[in-house]
């Protein structure tokens, strides 16, 4: 039974399911998040002077290119639900390596640093959205919501998409250092038990 | 030996990071200019922007846990917990430095789409300030990267040196 369980590689099959799922459900989030800031624009046309019959039309264009914390945030957000796509392919294709060397400890560290990686980029992201609501009287900084509703209420779903993916990060970190914990308590005993 | 050494590395990593952290807390608390622009007289102070008193609750919150852990002795079992708190510390300042910077950034150069104009011309000082004030918070991050490998590194034994 023990044979059994070390030939399947580490922990049990429950916490290998867990980890799949959450890092299936972290890949979707980010990706999402990463796609709808992508495609995040609005363009409107204003009526700017009457010159005797035909109106001069300007057209204001609200895109994420504007703001660099949104272009950070997008280019963040692929780049974690890349490293989840990779962490899925690793974990279904390399079952039987996984006690092998420094197999374990490298996802556990990748994990922790992409999800300082999506906070600080979700983090970012939310506080320019928060000044694009609500602009700011001390700098003089008017709000932008208010004409362009739909470019808000695409940035607000991207970031709710975000934060959910922060918080499976950082899930997924406390399993995957779970694991590794498991991972030495396992050889430890294996070889206490061996004289 | 090495153990012994190992262990004052982490200690000198986790002084330094708290150092860093106050610094930059102390730094922006402190940023404080009074312009006057036609007689009307603006005064910048960093409770102005939400990501700045951000920062500033962010790194008063690292700081204080920085100075705690300095004093845990290291055979205490709340070792393991540190790794945790570790991550959610570097978390924690990851944002806040993201928020900050982001702002920052539209104070100086303007956003020229949404009519935001940059306020660094008229209040320079208060700019330089809350500069270094990112440097210093930059330099907590990268230590705190460090320390949460260090933390992982002590706690887990990832190597599986352990055969006996």
């Amino acid at each position: 039974m023990a044979g059994e369980k070390i030939l399947l590689g580490c922990g049990t099959t429950k916490i290998w399911i867990l980890l799949l799922g959450l890092r299936i459900f972290a890949f979707m989030a980010t990706l999402a998040a990463a796609i709808v800031m992508a495609l995040n624009k609005e363009t409107k046309t204003l009526v700017v002077a009457t010159i005797g019959t035909t109106p001069i039309k300007a057209s204001l264009t609200a895109k994420f290119q504007d703001t660099p914390a949104f272009v950070f945030f997008v280019i963040a957000n692929v780049m974690v639900s890349f490293h989840n796509l990779l962490m899925i392919a690793l974990q279904i294709f390399s079952r039987k390596l996984e006690s092998k060397g420094l197999h374990l400890l490298s996802v556990a560290i990748l994990d922790m640093l992409n999800a300082t990686l999506v906070s600080a980029a979700a983090n970012g992201a939310v506080f320019m959205a928060e000044l694009g609501k609500n602009g700011n009287k001390h700098a003089k900084w008017n709000k932008v919501c208010d004409r362009f509703s739909i470019y808000c209420d695409h940035g607000r779903g991207a970031l709710i998409a975000a934060f959910a993916g922060v918080i499976l990060m950082i899930l997924i970190s406390a399993v995957s250092i779970s694991r590794i914990l498991t991972n030495s308590n396992k050889f430890s005993t294996a070889a206490a038990s061996s004289p | 030996m090495v153990k012994l050494t190992k262990r004052i590395g982490g200690f000198v990593l986790r002084l330094a990071a708290f150092a860093a952290a106050l610094a930059a807390l102390i730094v922006m608390v402190t940023s404080r200019e009074r312009a006057s622009f036609f007689a009307v007289s603006l005064e910048a102070k960093y409770t102005d922007m939400a990501a700045f008193k951000y920062f500033v609750i962010a790194n008063a919150v690292v700081s204080v846990y920085s100075f705690l852990v300095l004093f845990l002795p290291h055979e205490s079992l709340l070792w393991k917990f540190v790794v945790v708190l570790d991550l959610v510390m570097t978390m924690l300042l990851t944002s806040s430095l993201s928020a900050a910077l982001a702002v920052a950034q539209v104070g100086k150069k303007g956003n020229a789409n949404a009519g935001w104009l940059p306020i660094c011309g008229q209040v320079p000082k208060f700019c330089d300030q809350i500069t270094g004030a990112l440097i210093a918070g930059f330099i907590a991050l990268v230590l705190y990267v460090f320390l949460l490998l260090y933390s992982l590194h002590s706690v887990v034994d990832p190597f599986l040196l352990q055969k006996s």
